[in-house]
């Protein structure tokens, strides 16, 4: 019963999504329906929120009777995996979507309320008018309500790898970051509508795009290191299609929060940042379609079914196709631009952007190459690995960073040679630490590792010099563009050792055995079976250095008979060491995997500071001010817009 | 007339958009082709499930029959189980079961379990047969007709959909002839 209230619940949900489509149009010219589409807004999330509850509901209470639930839980499984069994699979995870979605709609609402009447209605017209699509999606193709017809007296059980306190944080953050895009992308959407794409309207969107571009960036991070530890394989990334889908929006996204930096301080790239904004939206709305229509093969994909493929496909063509006429209709016209000279931040950041798209470009096409290749031969496929993407991928990365360490010297138009001359200074010490650094630590020089300690010592030492000489209040977009350089600095450090430097051994040990890697002892202690709420574990139990004890595991879960491989970590500043268990050889002993990967922490430190920057730069509060003085209807016009503004349509 | 410049965007999303349709068609894993349309099922000498008995191609002559690759590691079996004794209890069509590369005492479990609609199941614990039949993963069914030719492949759950737009006309077909 509770079932059928979430998906009548959902159902309303639904139509006041579409309410909310036509109220926010309404608003935009007639003041008096602005109540009406903040009530609406904060429905809808109510709403979804509710069918949502329900199908936690019935994942806690076992209910097998919902197919969803019996695909996707069983009575083994303990209770706070069976909570975050409810967006384990495609429909739920779905349904979990659409009430993201919700919540920035309701947030943009609350937040919103000194925008002017068009923004504010169009915007949440448009958040409104996509969940509209979604919700029909999900209700009619992939409705996790449906009840099976005998109830199955146990569930299959969530899928083994699943089944970790990964799932608990993972798919929320990231799908927060994922659908939060919307945002811009409606605000974008608005801004051309209402002929109002201003360093007002760029100071409204850049607050949200910071939220979501962290969300998405803590999302991302979190995935990676799930992968690492859960995968058993001591990898962290693997260009893996699906891992491109939620990489896409995030330089799109990065790329967006920079040129609306422009916008806002300029009134320049205009029309980019608006195509920024729909491009992050669009990427993840790409996603979407890898990952949930069956096109692409990966670890992360949902079981295939064509209709879906299709409806995602519609859905794909309408909103960005829609979009992107409208910006070839309304987009501003790219004469008016502000004058800027040689290496200003103007031109800083002009670089900034074309570097990201450009590493866009090269993981779009290195993900979809097959696809594309195997429609034009007719069949035949092809694959594009880690070798394609580090290839072209690294050096667009170490170029953007060595743009990123001159960037607190740039000013604003132009910037005088003499700034120049002690980065300059810096950065041949930190060339030299480079080199000097791994040849002390490692005793060897690698090329790669070498550049990324030289690149990211320099931008941190010119930011950290930067913010040493400031004699005037460090405001929070300040502080929190530095911290996030930062992290960009201490992940690309973190990248360039651990790649370089990491060491792995797959060796044969039996209890009692030793190995040694890079100066650290090795020996398996004990081998035991034990058993698990739903699985059977073999597990050895491995001492490092005659000091710390690791445990890894071999699971085998009762339900499917999968295998899952837990891995042993002692995670360090410094480094991390590694085990997993392999194969059981014939004659007792084990196949053992063991790892030592220097740094490997600092790839998620950093892009946990760069999440954190974003963030704490979204709080400054010059927004608040600003937007209260732009409350007055006569909104005034950037100095250098010179576009005539469209009549309201 | 906007600018060029500004269709840009529009034109590159009109190419990804066809490049993304026509993956997305050729991809899709239920139209796999299958070398074994209009052939004969692939002979076999394997257990049965229910006792140690063999069975061969010829058990599978005389009438139209699904013939049904599953296991009980395979979720996406379990979901169209409830399509799959439907179709038993509704049609009388013969299903075939072939138990895929699992566990036997598992497998017998499962179906007192979940209800059985196989005539009989086929142990194929090794996946031999599953190589013969091109198995892509399982489950995967099969229909053959009365003289042991196979009529129709479908990857995936057969769900009620399926059955309707796929299954159906192509047993229909296969009676009228």
């Amino acid at each position: 019963m509770i079932v059928e209230l979430g998906h009548a619940a959902t159902i309303v949900a639904l139509a006041l999504a579409l309410a909310l489509a036509g109220a926010g149009q309404l608003s935009a010219v007639n003041a008096s329906w602005r109540n009406a589409v903040a009530t609406l807004a904060s429905a809808q999330f109510l709403f979804i929120a509710c069918g949502f509850a329900a199908l936690a509901y019935a994942f806690i209470g076992n209910d097998f009777s919902v197919a969803y639930v019996a695909r996707n839980s069983s009575t083994a499984l303990p209770w706070h995996y069976r909570l975050s069994a409810t967006w384990g699979g495609h429909e739920g995870s779905f349904l979990f979507w659409t009430l993201v979605l919700a919540g920035w709609t309701w947030a943009v609402s609350l937040g919103g309320r000194q925008l002017p009447n068009d923004v504010h209605g169009r915007t949440l017209s448009v958040l409104g008018l996509l969940n509209v699509g979604f919700l029909l999606f999900l209700l009619s193709t992939s409705s996790p309500f449906a009840r099976l017809v005998g109830a199955p007296a146990d569930g299959t059980d969530l899928n083994p790898l699943l089944q970790d306190r990964g799932m608990l944080v993972h798919p929320p953050l990231l799908y927060c970051g994922y659908v939060g895009f919307a945002v811009p992308f409606a605000f974008a959407v608005a801004g051309l509508q209402c002929g109002r794409l201003d360093s007002a309207w760029a100071r409204w969107t850049r607050r949200w795009a910071n939220c979501v571009w962290a969300f998405l960036t803590v999302g991302i991070a979190l995935g990676s290191w799930w992968a690492y530890y859960e995968l058993g394989w001591g990898g962290w990334w693997f260009w893996d299609p699906v891992e491109n889908a939620s990489f896409m929006p995030w330089l799109a996204g990065t790329a967006l929060i920079h040129s609306l930096a422009v916008t806002e301080k300029r009134g320049a790239f205009k029309s980019w940042t608006v195509f920024l904004a729909i491009a992050a939206f669009s990427l993840s709305l790409l996603g979407v379609f890898i990952v949930r229509s069956g096109v692409i093969t990966s670890v992360h994909a949902f079981a295939a079914d064509p209709d879906r493929g299709l409806f995602i496909l519609l859905l794909l063509v309408l909103a960005v196709g829609g979009a992107l006429a409208l910006y070839a209709v309304r987009a501003p016209s790219t004469r008016a631009r502000a004058g800027y000279h040689g290496i200003s931040r103007e031109f800083m950041l002009l670089a900034n952007n074309l570097l990201l798209v450009l590493a866009l470009a090269v993981v779009l096409i290195g993900t979809l190459f097959p696809l594309a290749y195997e429609a034009a031969t007719g069949g035949e496929k092809i694959s594009v690995g880690p070798p394609y993407f580090n290839r072209v991928f690294v050096p667009l990365a170490l170029l953007l960073a060595g743009f990123l360490a001159l960037v607190p010297i740039a000013r604003w138009k132009h910037t005088p040679v003499k700034l120049f001359k002690s980065a300059g200074l810096l950065g041949i010490g930190a060339a030299a630490l480079g080199v000097a650094l791994p040849l002390v630590i490692f005793g060897t020089v690698q090329f790669g590792a070498a550049i990324a300690i030289a690149l990211g010592t320099w931008l941190a030492a010119v930011h950290l010099r930067d913010v040493a000489g400031r004699r005037r209040l460090l405001t929070r977009g300040y502080v929190g563009m530095t911290t996030a350089h930062l992290g960009f600095a201490i992940a690309l450090i973190g990248v360039g050792v651990t790649s370089e430097f990491s060491r792995e051994l797959d060796v044969r040990m039996a209890v009692g055995d030793s190995v040694e890697l890079d100066g650290v002892t090795w020996r398996f202690q004990a081998m035991r079976q034990v058993q698990g709420p739903n699985y059977v574990a073999d597990q050895g139990e491995f001492v490092v250095n005659e000091d710390v004890t690791l445990i890894a595991e071999k699971r085998r879960y009762a339900s499917s008979g999968d295998v899952m491989t837990e891995a042993g970590i002692a995670a360090g500043f410094t480094r991390d060491l590694f085990v997993a268990l392999g194969e059981p050889l014939p004659d007792g002993a084990w196949g053992v995997r063991i790892n030592h990967k220097p740094l490997l922490r600092w790839v998620w430190l950093g892009a946990f500071l760069m999440a954190l920057g974003g963030v704490w730069a979204a709080t400054d509060p010059r927004y608040r001010r600003l937007q209260r003085r732009r409350t007055a209807p006569t909104d005034s016009t950037s100095p250098s817009a010179q576009e005539p503004r469209p009549a309201v349509a | 007339m906007p600018g060029a410049k500004r269709l840009l965007p529009l034109a590159v999303f009109a190419a990804l958009a066809a490049i993304l349709f026509a993956g997305f068609s050729l991809r899709d894993p239920h139209l796999l082709p299958s070398a074994l349309l209009g052939k004969p099922f692939p002979d076999f000498d394997l257990p049965l499930l229910a006792d140690a008995r063999r069975v061969g191609r010829d058990d599978l002559v005389g009438a139209p029959r699904l013939v049904n690759v599953w296991a009980t590691w395979c979720p996406t079996c379990l979901a169209e189980h409830g399509e799959l004794l439907r179709i038993r209890m509704e049609t009388g069509l013969s299903i075939v079961g072939i138990n895929y590369k699992d566990d036997s005492a598992e497998a017998i479990a499962w179906l007192n379990r979940y209800g059985d609609p196989y005539d009989f199941n086929i142990v194929d614990s090794n996946g031999d047969l599953g190589v013969e039949l091109g198995v892509y993963g399982a489950p995967e069914t099969f229909l053959v007709d009365a003289d042991g030719v196979v009529r129709h492949k479908h990857v995936g759950a057969v769900t009620a959909t399926v059955w309707r737009d796929r299954f159906a006309p192509a047993l229909r077909n296969l009676l009228e002839r």
